[in-house]
């Protein structure tokens, strides 16, 4: 050690700058490990699309399929159900769906290519439980009496309609996403993940 | 060579086992850490019923080791689907409580240690509280003891994804989500707690190597901070007075007794009495009446469907109820985040305590009418948040409900149905919750204490 109120300051600097070098090498090793957490090339690659089969969907009826591990929604919906899309436009919080929760072609009155064919994620914009169905109008499902049919989430109680448009005062901060989609047949399988033309 | 070290103090007494433990404290301080931690180890001798707790936290500690290393001999932490379309880390479960001896055993043993293990730690924590234990000089005693209880959180919160039933995987799927709550880094931050753009596999094996090497090694490395700090100032006491103030001419204090003999042996007392309740739970309650063990848990986790009623496990429901507390939207951020700082902050605060506490006595026994009584407000607060927060969203206390008019339409306001909704009673406690704390310094310093004895009241 240096003389009494002496310090050495070329060692001092030797100090500094090893130390320093140090913490560089240790963030540097730390980075490979931090980054070994984040999706791997495999999960990246899982995203590919799914055919649904929906001919044998019935007017009222939903099928659930399974999209890069979420559930997808497909509902043919009622002419009565698409007649309370527009009653609700003061009671939902985005009616135009302006939000970009949507593509482009379904970003209109029923949120869809097709009117009565409702394809969406199923999973509430909250933190991501899956809402159930409520159907039946009225009270009938626990819901309140002037209940029009929609989805309830279980977990935070937000609420959203037909065209998965969530209501005013919710915890859901967004409508339910729609995913990318198209028709390969005119009304019987729909590419669920895809909406680019061919291949 | 100095004259205290170890090799000049410790001699043997010419016996085999001496001779054997001179060669040994040569070359290792094992009877200098016996005396300084134990034998000579003075504790106060007024402890009361509340001093059980810290020695059975960590016997609980010890079953879960014990019988979490037991699990991993039979776990599989793989969420793809077996031949029976099972996920096979929910198969592996049932294997251990069907087909392995005595796996049903140890694995009840290791799911009620959890409840319990945060039974005996909330009551460690409330006794803190009581006789003023994180006061000087015990501040860090406390923190460490905070960051205990992070740690067991994490651990627990963890553990319950293995299962893969379906409380597991929605559960964690909302707890993860939250954090995509924090503005700018929530949705990368979330994104990579997954480590898939779903709770999948990748998730479930990390939060495996998470729980059982990550975290309990932090875990033990705190228990040793925190007894440490705890052995370097010494315990206080239910009189929350300094006992090494007044010591006798080789400056033991007076009313100190050494914890070897007479705490251990009346540890052990607690041990029993513990170990039979524990018991009692384990093999004719190990569900808990579906507090310890939800019921929506027995079915595999399903990523296509929620169930109706999905709640946390009750010891997370206090501050659960916290982030559902917050439906407002502030300075333009999302109501989801305040509800994610409540959560956190709900926690964090409590490491707070040593310094905004400025009581001039320690003790609930010589503090004054204004903490008796906001006190036992915090802990019927704290009841109702745990409460409510296992309780669906529209939950509303002595069965009211949203009043109707005949015509099934028009809603009528009604006091009773606002005054008793779950909700904002949940936002009135959580609102005290911070108010205890945030104005803890004004109140405490006004409180009107009576005076503190010199030595400790024992009978």
């Amino acid at each position: 050690m240096s003389d009494q109120g002496k310090m050495d300051c070329g060692r001092r600097r030797l100090i500094v700058a090893t130390a320093a070098v140090g913490g560089v090498g240790v963030a540097a090793t730390a980075a490979p490990f931090v980054a070994s957490m984040l999706p791997s090339e495999r999960a990246k690659a899982a995203g590919a699309p799914v055919e649904a089969d929906i001919s044998k969907l019935e007017p009222g009826q939903m099928m659930v399929v399974e999209w890069r591990g979420k559930p997808v929604w497909i509902l043919r919906r009622t002419p009565e159900m698409l007649a309370t899309l527009p009653q609700l436009d003061g009671e939902v919080a985005d009616p135009e769906s302006k939000e970009e929760q949507q593509p482009k072609y379904c970003t209109n009155a029923a949120r869809a290519i097709k009117p009565e064919l409702f394809v969406a994620i199923g999973i509430c914009t909250h933190l991501g439980c899956s809402p159930s169905s409520k159907f039946k109008p009225g009270a009938s499902e626990g819901m309140t009496a002037d209940w029009k049919g929609g989805f309830l989430c279980p977990c935070h109680g937000s609420t959203f309609d037909f065209a998965g448009r969530v209501f005013k005062g919710q915890p859901a901060p967004t409508n339910l996403e729609i995913p990318p989609h198209r028709y390969l047949s005119d009304d019987t399988r729909i590419l669920i993940g895809e909406d680019t033309q061919g291949a | 060579m100095a004259t205290n070290s170890n090799f000049e103090k410790y001699k043997s007494n010419g016996t085999l086992l001496g001779n054997l433990l001179e060669w040994v404290d040569a070359r290792f301080p094992a009877t200098s850490m016996w005396k300084a931690h134990l034998s000579e180890y003075y504790a106060p001798k007024n402890f009361n019923f509340w001093y059980y707790f810290g020695s059975l936290a960590l016997l609980v500690l010890v079953i879960q080791i014990v019988t979490g290393i037991f699990l991993a001999m039979n776990y599989k932490p793989d969420a793809t689907l077996n031949a029976a379309g099972l996920p096979v880390a929910f198969a592996s479960v049932s294997y251990i409580m069907n087909d392995v001896d005595w796996g049903w055993l140890i694995r009840y043993m290791h799911s009620t240690g959890a409840s319990a293990f945060f039974i005996v730690v909330y009551l460690h924590m409330f006794r803190g509280l009581l006789y003023g234990s994180y006061r000087k000089p015990r501040e860090l005693i406390w923190v460490f003891g905070i960051l205990i209880f992070l740690c067991l959180m994490a651990e627990a919160f963890m553990g319950y994804l293995l299962p893969w039933g379906q409380m597991s995987y929605w559960g964690a799927q909302v707890i993860v989500n939250l954090f995509s709550a924090i503005p700018l880094v929530g949705e990368p931050l979330s994104l990579w707690i997954r480590g898939d753009f779903v709770i999948g596999d990748a998730t479930l094996n990390r939060f495996f190597a998470f729980h059982i090497v990550a975290v309990p090694l932090a875990l033990i490395g705190l228990v040793v901070a925190h007894l440490l700090a705890l052995h370097e100032v010494g315990s206080n006491n239910p009189d929350g007075i300094e006992i090494k103030k007044i010591t006798n001419e080789k400056g033991i204090p007076l009313d100190g007794i050494p914890f070897h003999p007479y705490y251990t042996v009346k540890d052990i007392a607690g041990v029993a009495v513990f170990l039979a309740l524990f018991s009692i739970v384990v093999f004719f309650l190990p569900e808990g009446g579906g507090y310890f063990l939800e019921y929506n848990n027995f079915f595999p986790a399903d990523p296509m469907k929620t169930p109706e009623h999905i709640a946390p496990v009750w010891y997370f429901t206090p501050f659960y109820s916290m982030l559902r507390a917050m439906v407002w939207n502030f300075f333009g951020l999302d109501a989801k985040f305040w509800g994610v700082v409540a959560m956190g902050g709900g926690v964090v605060i409590l490491a707070f305590l040593p310094w905004i506490d400025r009581s001039p006595a320690k003790s609930i026994r010589y503090r004054g009418p204004i903490y008796k009584t906001l006190l036992t407000i915090f802990v019927f607060g704290f009841l109702i948040l745990g409460f409510l927060g296992m309780q669906a969203p529209g939950y509303y206390f002595f069965g009211y409900k949203t009043a109707m008019a005949a015509d099934g339409k028009t809603i009528l306001f009604d006091l009773r149905n606002y005054l008793f909704s779950g909700g904002l009673i949940a936002q009135v406690f959580t609102v005290y919750y911070f108010l205890f704390f945030l104005t803890m310094p004004w109140w405490s310093k006004i409180d009107k204490c009576k005076p503190v004895p010199e030595r400790v009241t024992w009978k």
